[in-house]
């Protein structure tokens, strides 16, 4: 394996100033002088390569790119090895990689115009120990996704901190066999964000301060539904920051205080998980037609939008329902459970698929733990608490384990439909 | 400190500048490999007489719509090897033989009678004459020429940035940023911006039309592109002086696919919509590009009234949305997310992604006029209540 150093001398020097001041700015000199060097080197890369960046806080006017097969690029960590994107005047990204058997460890990306670490198609894609943030706190015109990997299969995103997309922290997208673990994502719309994605496992997050906690959700006109997540030992706290996604992005229907959404997607089990203190319901189960996109010519027909399969047991409930987003939802909170009352910790718009033959689409077997249908097909006319009607269980979704993470992996691979 | 280093730059370009003029007769010269440092080193174009001029064997093309590029203007060349022909393809870029060079100036008309004019250039539209004989030198200002190069593993890009000579132009394989001021010719919509010449991997980000196999592929060498009258030979249709120049085979007698010209306001509004977002849009939306993840295809082949983005919900644009909820609303250009990520300059949510630091205010009309003309609405079948009542 060839090992690449990018330490200049100026560099380096910037570097253990940076370190010891943590994040104070670097002179410009080096820092422009390091982008045509890390470009140059993301240019001339070749598999086996390991890119060194070193500690520092480096500026970058455009976005980077690296489209070679096998490379490593590591950083001396998320709080040394600082890319400011501050000042980017072109790109779509802060780093864009069209390439497999990638991984990015030990840096933070930071405010960048669009999206943070965009990972568009390939295999074997690792995300370790990487911090993605906007400086400025939950914003607008913060860049959309942090660690957002779209089309891609194997993918291992792990110790990764995501602070302040204006709409998901980590999205993985359009995806197969996912593992998210021990994350931490903080004051973005959407904390972690499956879409879209076949067989995922998200556990050991924390997902606090964002809008939504972790969201599961299928968007329409995409080649790929998405279906088997799991989501299972997270902390999902206190997502009660007012939503500021721009409207019309498909985080911008989700009500503050939401812990776990299901949106549409199938076979989604949620369990052990501890779902606190989310201010409109701990858990929403809801179909497309709750989000407000749902129109007759921008659908196509061939969209199922209904969630099914959908299983939630054993999370540790605390709290939250106690001051929903919404004048709706507020009303609802009042009339059905009066002035004090709280919403029940999961709330469904009770959309169901009704030519689908088969046992339940939704089972909720979570102790005390209420449901309450909001009655969505009839206008939410006739909102009620349907706990028991929904007690069921469904058989537990497979394990996914990434080949490179754990060894005789392939056989336990979630199906690919 | 940066004008320093600009000036420095500068000398030692004009330094190298002595070895392009020397070797300006010299036959064109493809490299296998590597990257040459000059673009002097490739023989397909040289300064000489004031002028840049293409050399033996290369032959400037123009297209029906072009991919908008801060207003400049381009001169567009393609060298075949001697001997060496292109193959025909209906709808993709026609298969080019290992050793072709297709280069691309990327210029503007100066603008320095204009109130002492200084770096400003002129945002006017290009004419056939300014580029019979070559570029005339005192006229325009080169800022970088971009080569597309046929080699056995595939297409390999770069881009060369001309010196402030304008006698050679270097390698530029990190890209760069240049200060340009645009402006009218009456000295009006004076603007300031950063022409950002790609990077390497930048290019891909355009050329690379298929994100699976990550080949890159020239975009205007296609035949609904090239199916026109040549501008330089009034009265002969493009492709047909390609064939009889030895250059193209198996042009077909007839069905040869033709893009409308965006600016002919002869031509049907719904054509000169559709062939600007071929153009400027379809090497990454299209069904295999970089962009079909967002599931909105606007290349040519692409008839779905829903890809094209029809009420279409946005899948993961971010802030891109300018608040706007469907890629377009028939009749309301103004509500529509494709007219603002146009209209946008914040690399967050401008389409496209790259080259690009001007609003291109024709090709936004026109999209208004296009998206304005389409009826119905998006009414929703099925009003939501709870989720969205923020």
């Amino acid at each position: 394996m060839k090992r690449i150093t990018l330490g200049i001398a100026i560099a380096v020097g910037v570097a253990s100033l940076a370190g010891c001041q943590k994040q104070e700015a670097a002179a410009p000199v080096a820092d422009a002088n390091y982008q045509k060097v890390l470009i140059g080197r993301l240019l001339d890369a070749k598999a086996g390569d390991v890119i060194e960046i070193p500690a520092g806080r480096f500026s970058f006017d455009r976005s980077l790119s690296l489209r070679v097969d096998g490379v490593t690029i590591r950083g001396a960590g998320m709080d040394k090895t600082i890319l400011s994107f501050k000042g980017q005047k072109a790109g779509a990204e802060g780093l864009l990689v069209n390439a497999g058997n990638f991984t990015l460890e030990n840096l933070a990306i930071e405010d960048s115009k669009g999206d943070g670490l965009k990972i568009n198609e390939g295999e074997n894609i690792t995300i370790r120990g990487v911090r993605v943030e906007w400086t400025g706190g939950p914003k607008t015109s913060n860049g959309a996704y942090g660690i957002y990997p779209v089309q891609t299969t194997n993918v291992l995103i792990e110790d990764s901190v995501a602070i302040g997309a204006s709409d998901a922290g980590i999205y993985v997208g359009q995806s197969k066999n996912v593992v998210v673990r021990r994350n931490r994502a903080e004051r973005n719309v959407a904390g972690i964000e499956i879409e879209n994605t076949i067989g995922a496992d998200v556990y050991e997050n924390t997902a606090t301060d964002n809008t939504g906690g972790i969201l599961v959700f299928n968007m329409p006109n995409l080649p790929q539904p998405g279906h088997t997540t799991r989501v299972y030992r997270n902390k999902v706290i206190a997502n009660n920051t007012g939503n500021f996604a721009a409207k019309g992005a498909a985080v911008a229907s989700v009500p503050a205080g939401s812990g776990v959404v299901i949106n549409s997607n199938d076979k989604v089990e949620i369990f052990d998980n501890d779902i606190a203190d989310n201010q409109t319901a701990n858990v929403i189960i809801s179909s497309y037609f709750s989000t407000g996109y749902m129109t007759e010519k921008g659908v196509a027909k061939a969209f199922d939008p209904y969630p099914e399969e959908i299983a939630i047991h054993g999370n540790r409930f605390k709290g939250g329902g106690d001051k929903p987003d919404g004048l709706d939802l507020k009303a609802l909170r009042v009339a059905m459970f009066g002035l004090s009352g709280r919403l029940p910790d999961v709330l469904w718009d009770g959309y169901v698929n009704t030519a689908r033959p088969g046992g339940a689409q939704v089972c909720i077997d979570n102790g005390a733990a209420e449901t309450l249908n909001a009655d969505g097909p009839n206008k939410y006319k006739n909102p009620s608490l349907v706990t028991a009607a929904v007690r069921c269980k469904l058989p537990p979704l497979p394990v996914v384990t990434i080949p490179a993470d754990g060894g005789a992996a392939a056989t336990k691979a979630a199906p690919t439909a | 400190m940066k004008q320093l280093f600009v000036i420095g730059a500068a000398v030692m370009l004009a330094a190298m500048s002595l070895v392009g003029c020397k070797r300006s007769h010299e036959p064109v010269q493809f490299h296998a490999t590597g990257h040459p440092e000059n673009l002097s080193d490739w023989h397909v174009l040289s300064v000489a007489d004031g002028h840049l001029r293409m050399n033996e064997g290369v032959e400037p093309y123009a297209l029906n719509s072009a991919l908008f590029s801060d207003y400049a203007h381009k001169l567009r060349t393609l060298w075949l090897p001697p001997g060496t022909k292109a193959t025909y393809q209906d709808y993709e870029a026609f298969d080019f033989p290992v050793g072709t060079i297709i280069s691309k100036t990327f210029y503007y008309p100066r603008a320095e009678n204009i109130n002492g004019g200084g770096d400003s250039v002129l945002r006017v539209a290009e004419t056939p004459a300014e580029s019979r004989d070559g570029l005339d030198l005192s006229k325009v200002r080169l800022i970088e020429t971009r080569l597309l190069v046929r080699r056995e593993k595939g297409w390999v890009a770069m881009a060369y940035v001309w010196n402030a000579q304008q006698t050679e132009a270097v390698l530029a394989r990190a890209g760069d940023s240049i200060a340009m001021t645009l402006q009218k010719p009456d000295g009006s919509g004076k603007q300031d911006f950063s022409y950002m010449v790609p990077d390497e991997n930048q290019c891909a980000g355009c050329h690379s039309t298929n994100n699976t196999t990550r080949e890159l592929h020239p975009i205007g060498p296609k035949a609904r592109h090239l199916n026109r009258d040549d501008p330089w030979h009034p009265g002969s249709n493009q492709l047909a002086r390609m064939v009889s120049l030895g250059r193209l085979q198996g042009l077909p007698m007839s069905g040869v696919p033709r893009n409308a010209r965006f600016d002919d306001t002869s031509a049907a509004l719904g054509d000169r919509a559709r062939a600007y977002l071929d153009v400027n849009c379809g090497h990454c939306h299209n069904p295999k590009g970089p962009a079909d993840t967002s599931g909105l295809w606007l290349d040519a082949g692409t008839t779905d009234s829903r890809r094209l983005g029809l009420c279409k919900p946005p899948v993961a644009a971010g802030q891109g949305t300018g608040d706007h909820m469907f890629d377009i609303v028939p009749g309301r250009p103004d509500d529509s997310i494709l007219v603002y990520r146009m209209d946008s300059l914040d690399p967050g949510a401008m389409m496209p992604e790259l080259g690009r630091g001007t609003v291109h205010e024709e090709g936004v009309a026109l999209m208004r006029d296009w998206i304005g003309a389409w009826l119905g609405s998006c009414a929703d079948t099925e009003q939501n209540v709870a989720m969205q009542s923020r």
